[in-house]
């Protein structure tokens, strides 16, 4: 019968830490308060965002008593790749395995594809074009230009297929296996449009399968017609995405590519769904061993002249993942969000701009809305002038120098003279799920989960 | 005119299409005849000069492929792609084209004097196709600009998500794929038909008779309310 509200509250039960639910996450809610507000999809820029197996959960095992180590900077450690010397008159030559990869111009700006073009060349490797054609931006500055060829075909005309030293046909891409291209309106301005053949300021949907073939018959013939345009000059890589990699880099090699492009789910995309980015594909730590096996079965796996070579991509972030990719089979690699990074995408230095847009630096992935404070991600002709292409290229020219150095200090660790010598001998992986999708034993073990008993 | 003959059986593709991609002076103008192609894919592919190439037969997937300038002539039957991203000049099938026949073309002009199978016309860019027969279904798929004239009938799905590209058929329509509509023929475009019409040896056809389509626009931009048609 008390009115005393003091005793009241000391009798009552203890109350609880307020608790957050790991499945109804803040991140989730969020994103289920977004969708109940606009009744569509969320679309942004980017790759896997969450944490997969990778590169990261394997180490390399230094030359010690039973191995001997190079000597740092004074025993030579090789670094170049040649691609595509099947059939092509004129395979293409690098010096580093690091190359860029595909992005159209569209998603970025025509000063950051000539930043692209000129950090490659000085760096002595390729850059890609992408969704949308060829620039004069990217060709004026790549010494070793890739011209992808896509479902849309957008762009694609013979004389740039002439222009470029390489082809590469994109059956799909790790960030989103099976879908197609996407470029809303704020980035379709009049010049992508031109490219494109498309109406200007519409939201793009491009297909996902190519328009005059399907199953790898008819991708045999088509290869074989690009080559006849091309005078059998240049190599002809195959791009897929990771999900069935084994029987995907077998049909792509009997169909005749000379080199494959593996790109596993961590790779970034211009803009899709975020539900095809966190739930389409495989990591590529798991592809690589599978795709690897798939050459080796054929044949053409570091083979001679009879060799198709495999780039992997998908989270490549510096020269230990450069060198464990190589170590698990890989001839190269490409970048396309750390190449990003390296020109001046989400720069902390832009943190009040990223803030004016609701997000923050590091985090920022709308690049479809062409926004991008970096002057990258965007076709405003404002922002892209914040991008110097001379400046951007020296700093990733420094990046991939660097990625290259280190994989090369790793390979000489490992007593390799050459990056192509380390194998998966050289690996040790630190969790049971890097193990079996590496296919190396988890350290200090012989086991493998899958191939050895425990 | 010179004319040179190429004969399939005794000489080796590769050799014909790397003597057609010569230097345009020295084949401006000239007439080559390729004997013999017995179903060959990517004959007389990436071409880029003025040359007049017939194909005394049928070919394979891809004849002609991303041609420019040059006029070729199928006098028989043309597998998958023929012309495709044609960019210039003319190909005539005078008899059936199977599937993805003028796929992506940029440019120039491809008549096909019988039926085309799936996908006629598919990711148009630009170039003007005239089908003297029927075509197979998803025709026109993501047309984005040029003009596509069926005088017979088309399958299902014609036309779907079709961007500029404008189509006219003189038969029936099994069905229109997602955002293609009838449109009203305006005067425009009424001459560029009377003018297809003459160049592809139809020119007693009345353009009357034709049915024009084209895109209703409205899934140019992402809506909840159009989540079913992307
Ligand atoms: C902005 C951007 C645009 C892209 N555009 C294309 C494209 O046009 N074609 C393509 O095959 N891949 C495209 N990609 C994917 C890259 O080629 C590559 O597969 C991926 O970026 C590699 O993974 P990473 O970003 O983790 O390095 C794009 C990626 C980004 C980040």
């Amino acid at each position: 019968m008390s009115d005393d509200k003091s005793t009241d509250t000391i009798h009552k039960t203890p109350q609880t830490t307020p608790r957050q639910s790991a499945t109804f996450d803040a991140y989730t809610n969020s994103e289920i308060r977004r969708s109940a507000a606009t009744g569509i999809y969320d679309i942004r820029g980017g790759g896997s965002k969450r944490k997969l197996p990778h590169f990261d959960d394997l180490l390399f095992l230094g030359a010690s008593v039973s191995r001997y180590p190079l000597e740092g900077y004074r025993e030579k450690c090789g670094t170049d790749v040649v691609l595509g010397a099947r059939f092509a008159k004129k395979p293409i030559h690098l010096r580093t395995p690091v190359t860029i990869a595909g992005m159209s111009f569209g998603s970025l700006s025509g000063r950051a594809k000539e930043a692209l073009g000129r950090g490659a060349s000085a760096a002595g490797t390729s850059t890609t074009t992408g969704d949308g054609g060829m620039t004069q931006e990217e060709r004026g500055h790549s010494t070793t230009l890739v011209y992808q060829y896509l479902p849309s075909r957008y762009g694609m005309n013979p004389d740039d297929l002439r222009k470029a030293d390489a082809i590469e046909v994109v059956i799909g891409q790790g960030a989103k296996p099976g879908g197609g291209g996407m470029l809303l309106g704020q980035k379709i301005t009049k010049r992508v449009a031109k490219m494109r053949c498309l109406p200007e300021g519409i939201d793009q949907r491009s297909s996902c399968r190519h328009p005059d073939w399907t199953g790898p018959d008819d991708l045999e013939i088509k290869i074989n017609e690009i080559r006849e345009i091309t005078d059998w000059e240049k190599p002809i890589y195959v791009k897929i995405g990771a999900t069935r990699p084994y029987f995907d880099v077998a049909l792509a090699v009997k169909a005749g590519a000379d080199v494959i492009v593996l790109d596993g789910m961590q790779g970034g995309t211009a803009a899709t769904q975020e539900v095809f980015i966190e739930h389409v594909g495989i990591p590529i730590l798991a592809a690589i061993r599978p795709a690897v096996k798939a050459l080796q079965d054929l044949g053409m796996y570091r083979n001679g002249k009879n060799s198709v070579q495999l780039i992997v991509s998908g989270g490549i972030r510096n020269g230990a993942d450069v060198a464990k990719a190589i170590a698990l089979g890989a001839d190269a690699v490409a970048i396309g969000t750390a190449a990003l990074i390296a020109l001046g995408d989400n720069d902390p230095h832009l943190e009040a701009e990223y803030q004016k847009l609701g997000t923050t630096a590091g985090a920022y992935d709308d690049w479809h809305e062409g926004k991008d404070p970096a002057g990258i991600t965007t076709q405003d002709p404002e922002l892209m002038k914040r991008i110097d292409p001379v400046k951007a290229g020296h700093r990733l020219a420094n990046y991939i120098a660097v990625m290259t150095m280190e994989a090369q200090v790793v390979a000489r660790a490992c007593g390799k003279s050459h990056l192509h010598n380390l194998e998966p001998e050289d690996l040790v992986a630190l969790t049971i799920e890097a193990s079996a999708m590496a296919q190396v034993p988890l350290a200090g073990t012989n086991w493998i989960p899958g191939v050895t008993k425990f | 005119m010179e004319t040179l003959n190429f004969d399939l059986d005794k000489k080796p593709l590769r050799e014909v299409n790397q003597f057609l991609h010569g230097d345009a002076s020295g084949l401006n103008g000239k007439s080559v005849v390729i004997e013999n192609p017995n179903g060959a894919h990517s004959i007389a592919v990436g071409l880029k000069s003025d040359v007049h190439v017939t194909i005394k037969g049928h070919a394979g997937y891809y004849a002609a492929g991303m041609n420019q300038l040059a006029k070729v002539t199928i006098e028989g039957s043309a597998g998958s792609g023929v012309a495709e991203n044609m960019m210039s000049g003319t190909v005539h099938v005078k008899g059936f084209a199977s599937n993805a026949a003028g796929a992506t073309a940029n440019g120039g002009l491809l008549v096909i004097d019988g039926d085309a199978g799936l996908r006629c016309a598919i990711a148009l860019k630009g170039a003007d196709v005239v089908v003297g027969g029927s075509v197979g279904s998803f025709s026109a798929f993501m047309a984005q600009a040029g003009n596509f004239v069926v005088l017979g009938d088309a399958g299902e799905g014609l036309g779907d998500s079709i961007y500029e590209a404008k189509v006219f058929v003189r038969g029936k329509v099994k069905s229109l794929g997602a955002d293609c509509e009838i449109k009203t023929m305006d005067a425009e475009s009424k001459k560029i038909l009377i003018d297809l019409l003459a160049k592809s040896g139809h020119k007693d056809v009345s353009p009357d008779s034709f049915t024009q389509y084209g895109s209703a626009r409205t899934l140019y931009h992402f809506h909840v309310d159009n989540a079913g048609a992307y």
